[in-house]
């Protein structure tokens, strides 16, 4: 390979980061508008409507507000770490969607272990938290960051159950092969949802969690916490946590739909719906798995914490722990193990 | 120069250096965030010798779990360092003496990888299996050639969790604690009483 088709390697794969990005902090703009209407409709009020055309560009007002307002470092917060924090949790979460198939053959990296990737990335969100808590050198921010790094460990646990399970039934840990596992003549009653129907809820459940999202944003409770571990933050530092914030929530609604609702693939597998790009099937089911999500978060009550870890440790891996051995004993049994 | 070739002195360099900032780093939180650093330059590392399952899953437990509970507990900790590195000439030999033991192993290793003829012959193994993914071989070996210590290094494990509960658990008599299969189980005859209170009697 001569170090032009290096190069030219390099730029396409660049390239379809930037577009990827591009495309992702749009969505993302118009997911947290939706999220506060969502939330404003549950609660009879209107929501933001004033910037633009029904409020659509309020996300990016506020953007532009928070970039040019001046960010403050407390005087004994560490420096250092304090400001790598955001950076940290926003990275992260964007570098997941390296590995998240869109369509079909739409994906930057197509790993072998894509599943294995976005899980490992996802664990080390905890560590923007831990750190920001800790550098701010304030009370608050500190309680949370305990809080989050045992919060965040519990419930991965049974997330890499759930996960297990699917796996089983898909036979790889790629995640374009494990959509074209759930690719059948019967549509959407093919994905696993429906045989997994009780994993689905526990992931559900669980990447609320995993996220801090209500009603497990013990984290960030602002009437124990002040704001949690953002308490001391504000200026450019806060918009990358809440942009990671929301860009981790899309990972999740994206593995729930790769893993349990057929990622790209039309629901009804017959002419009209199969015309459909895949890409719009995708974000679709995405913004079904983000309305759930946005649905939570207007009805629930938040948990306390002694609750929220009896719910992982007592209820979730208990169950998930039995269903790996029984999704793994029917397939054996059966014989529909994938070779 | 390779990409590959360039990646891994990037891996390696700062693996090399973070690995230095631990122990010279005066800060404890500091020497457990770049041990953190560490974990994920040898995943990175890993990757690129293509066995991506180890590297993910060294992400996953070490970084995502134990450096997490590392780092949970130096936070916690109210530790004087600056009394605590007073006896640092004390130590100094042993330290030494540990150092040598490492380094020793590490040379017979590597000697051993360079002269025997056996270590030679397994990335031949290696390579006649290779259009089953990494996660496949692995499984292969652990649940068929080495699937007794593999269920005996899972149940050391569990003894030593369960050994660890025991020892730090602790009924507390006065504290109240909520049952909740107790609070679902409960109906409303339990729990109320309907009373018809008559004008000028009371109860």
């Amino acid at each position: 390979m001569t170090w032009q088709d290096t190069l030219l390697k390099v730029a396409i794969i660049v390239g379809q980061s930037l577009a990827l990005l591009v495309a992702l902090l749009v969505f993302i703009a118009y997911i947290l508008l939706a999220d506060r209407k969502i939330w404003a409709a549950v609660q009879l009020r209107r929501g933001p409507n004033v910037v633009g055309p029904l409020g659509l560009f309020q996300s990016f007002a506020d953007l532009l507000k928070f970039v040019l307002k001046e960010p403050v470092v407390p005087s004994g917060a560490n420096k250092a770490l304090f400001l790598l924090a955001p950076l940290v949790t926003c990275v992260l979460a964007l570098a997941a969607w390296v590995a998240v198939p869109i369509a079909d053959g739409w994906v930057i990296a197509d790993l072998n272990v894509g599943i294995l990737y976005i899980f490992a990335i996802s664990s080390l969100g905890v560590y923007g938290i831990i750190m920001a808590g800790w550098a701010s050198n304030s009370k608050y921010p500190f309680l949370a960051a305990l809080r989050s790094a045992a919060q965040m460990v519990s419930y991965e646990v049974s997330i890499g159950f759930v996960i297990i399970t699917v796996l089983m039934c898909a036979g790889s840990q790629n995640l374009s092969r494990i959509v074209e596992a759930q690719d059948g003549p019967l549509g959407l009653l093919n994905w696993y949802f429906l045989p997994l129907l009780p994993m689905f809820v526990i992931f559900f459940v669980s990447a609320l969690a995993e996220t801090n999202r209500p009603p497990f944003d013990l984290v960030e409770a602002e009437s124990e916490l002040v704001a949690g571990f953002m308490t001391e933050y504000g200026s450019t530092p806060y918009l990358l946590f809440m942009l990671g914030e929301y860009v981790a929530i899309m990972t999740m609604c994206a593995m729930g739909t790769i893993l349990f609702l057929g990622g790209w693939l039309s629901p009804l597998p017959f002419a009209p719906f199969t015309w459909v790009p895949g890409l719009v099937w995708f974000v679709l089911k995405l913004c079904f798995m983000f309305f759930l999500f946005a649905m939570a978060k207007a009805m629930v009550p938040r948990y306390r914490y002694d609750q929220l870890m009896r719910l992982g440790w007592k209820v979730f891996l208990p169950i998930s722990l039995v269903a790996v051995v029984v999704v793994a004993g029917v397939l054996h049994f059966t014989g529909t193990a994938p070779r | 120069m390779s990409v590959a070739a360039a990646f891994f002195y990037l891996f390696a360099g700062v693996l090399v250096a973070s690995a230095f900032m631990v122990i010279a780093s005066r800060n404890p939180v500091h020497s457990v965030l770049f041990l953190i650093l560490c974990f994920v330059n040898a995943a990175g590392l890993f990757i690129l010798i293509g066995a991506e399952f180890l590297g993910l899953i060294l992400i996953v437990v070490y970084v995502g779990a134990v450096a997490v509970l590392f780092l949970f507990v130096v936070m916690m900790l109210d530790v004087d360092f600056v009394e605590l590195r007073q006896g640092f000439l004390q130590y100094l030999p042993i330290g030494v003496l540990i150092g040598v033991i490492f380094l020793a192993e590490l040379v017979l290793v590597v000697g051993s990888w360079a002269t025997s003829s056996t270590i030679a012959t397994v990335p031949a193994i290696a390579e006649a299996t290779s259009h089953l993914t990494n996660t496949q071989q692995l499984g292969r070996v652990l649940y068929t050639e080495y699937v007794y210590f593999f269920e005996a290094a899972g149940m050391v494990l569990l003894v030593a969790m369960i050994g660890a509960i025991v020892l730090t658990l602790r009924h507390k008599p006065n504290v109240k604690r909520q049952n909740i299969s107790d609070q679902v189980a409960r109906t409303p005859e339990q729990a109320m009483e309907v009373v018809k209170v008559r004008p000028g009697q009371g109860i």
